[in-house]
């Protein structure tokens, strides 16, 4: 219990030192605190489209990133299987998966406006795009160590190919397939910032790129660190579900 | 009248990987030939290492032999089936499911046109038969080794096969789980006079449970030595036996087709033990 405190102490200090003697345009722990209290202490207010409480702004990308993450696990967990399945299907796939993991949202995103004309399925399509590959690989991966003895029931039963699916197949790669949505979770998370600045859309990362734009530094500040404490509270609770998962 | 007929089967695996990366084939089971007759209890010893499991992964039709038949109430088997129930020695039961959904599963497997009802109340009275009345609504993580075992049995019975394959369903569990475990496998086959494969490498439970022994010879290249009849009273209990003559009789049988070959040594020492 101490030692966090003491960390995050030191962070404090370390922000002022910075702010007071290497970049004066940082402003200091306690100046972003009162420029920015009104957000924080009142954090469901609005006053225009980019103007919220910082909650009302979390929220809205919130939202953003449930669409993209409900998107990337539907695309993802299917074709997850069908790797994982079939040797064939992952040797003609993969390198094509291989190239297009490492691809970065800010590649993907002009791309999504060039094919939709429109911000809001061009940032959703980012997202899915970025995020599924974590759920892809551990899909494929749980659904290839489903163990022999787990399969050899299904075939002296002669379960049906449904059957066998339903019964053994998706429960056997469930663990995998959360560890797989909870990465996948927190990568939709870190490209929804970079695809609001680059939309402009309401939302955390638009109110961090408008905020820049109109030199209130203490907002920017403001929005990294909702930005970081909502990803942390994202990850833990997947962290929940996912060792619920754990059965075997 | 032979319910299931292994004619000349025999079962090689290629390997390629090895301390001295040696690669061509490993010969495991050579020329078996097995008669059983129908509600007769077979049991199969042999040490480890020398097939057994691939002789019941065969027999349930999970692996293919390379040579000779398997002939299942007449007709050449295909593939595995619930008429092969088997029962895994590492119980292989879905820790996803309850105690009662395993079994059900089976029971569904192999009745998928009764009613709900019917299959729920003969799901129960399988968990029944193995004394598991109380851990319906377990999961596999919850129970003792001997209980899951318990519920891989009542799974095996669950498929209602015609004839039930039991893969060493005992050594993993500790000597006085599989002693209570044997008896119960006893009483539970006096009831449902069920036709029995099963595989062991423990002499004193093969003669506990057995109408006739087949023992193993070591690997590689492992056949069947000759029947040897126990003919004593089902079920026998482990106390009545051992004043039995034809108990003793089966042992020095079944013990010295196990001394055959490089086997002799080892045996020899069990010997002075019994």
């Amino acid at each position: 219990m101490i030692l966090p405190v003491l960390g995050i102490g030191l962070m404090l200090i370390i922000w002022t030192a910075i702010s007071l003697k290497v970049a004066t345009d940082l402003p200091s722990p306690w100046r972003t605190w009162q420029e920015s209290q009104q957000y924080i202490v009142n954090p469901f207010f609005k006053d225009g489209e980019m103007n919220q409480g910082i909650l009302r702004f979390a929220f809205l990308s919130l939202i953003r990133v449930a669409k993209g993450f409900t998107l990337a696990i539907a695309l993802g967990t299917p074709l997850g299987f069908l790797l994982g399945f079939s040797p064939k299907f992952h040797q003609a796939f993969d390198p094509v998966i291989q190239v297009l993991r490492p691809i970065s949202p800010l590649a993907w995103l002009p791309l999504g406006l060039v094919i939709f004309k429109q911000s809001e399925p061009a940032a959703l399509f980012t997202i899915a795009l970025c995020a599924m590959w974590p759920t892809v690989i551990n899909t494929a991966m749980g659904v290839r160590s489903i163990g022999t003895e787990y399969l050899n029931v299904g075939r002296v039963l002669k379960l049906s190919p449904m059957k066998t699916l339903r019964k053994i197949m998706i429960p056997a790669t469930l663990p995998y397939m959360f560890t797989g949505y909870r990465l996948s979770l927190g990568m939709a998370w870190l490209v929804i910032v970079a695809a609001e600045m680059l939309t402009g859309s309401p939302g955390l990362g638009g109110f961090l790129w408008q905020e820049y734009n109109s030199l209130v530094y203490s907002h920017i500040l403001l929005s990294v660190l909702a930005i970081g404490l909502i990803g942390f509270a994202l990850d833990r609770l997947m962290g929940v579900v996912e060792r619920h998962f754990k059965t075997a | 009248m032979a319910i299931l007929e292994l004619t000349g089967v025999s079962k090689s695996f290629s390997r390629n990987v090895g301390a001295k990366s040696q690669t061509g084939k490993i010969e495991v089971l050579r020329d078996i030939n097995l008669s059983i007759r129908e509600n007769e209890f077979v049991c199969v010893v042999g040490r480890s290492g020398s097939g057994k499991t691939t002789l019941i992964s065969l027999i349930a039709g999970l692996i293919e032999p390379d040579a000779g038949a398997i002939v299942l109430e007449g007709k050449p088997i295909e593939g595995p089936g619930p008429d092969r129930g088997v029962i895994f020695q590492n119980y292989s039961l879905l820790p996803w499911l309850s105690v009662f959904e395993n079994v059900y599963l089976a029971v569904d497997a192999v009745a998928p046109n009764l009613s709900d009802r019917e299959k729920r109340r003969r799901t129960e009275s399988y968990i029944n038969l193995v004394n598991l009345g109380a851990a319906m609504k377990k999961v596999p993580r919850e129970l003792s080794g001997g209980m899951r075992q318990r519920v891989a049995v009542a799974r095996g019975l669950a498929m209602d096969p015609k004839v039930l394959l039991l893969d060493e369903p005992f050594s993993a569990l500790d000597a006085l789980t599989r002693g209570t475990l044997q008896e119960e496998l006893a009483r539970i086959w006096t009831e449902t006079r069920k036709t029995v494969v099963m595989i062991t490498n423990d002499i004193d439970e093969a003669i506990l449970l057995a109408d006739t022994i087949y023992t193993l010879t070591p690997a590689p290249a492992a056949t069947l030595g000759p029947a040897i009849i126990v003919d004593a009273v089902h079920p026998r209990a482990r106390m009545q036996l051992s004043g039995l003559s034809s108990r003793q009789k089966a042992r020095r049988e079944t013990l010295s087709n196990l001394t055959s070959g490089m086997a002799a040594k080892v045996a020899d020492t069990a010997a002075v033990f019994h």
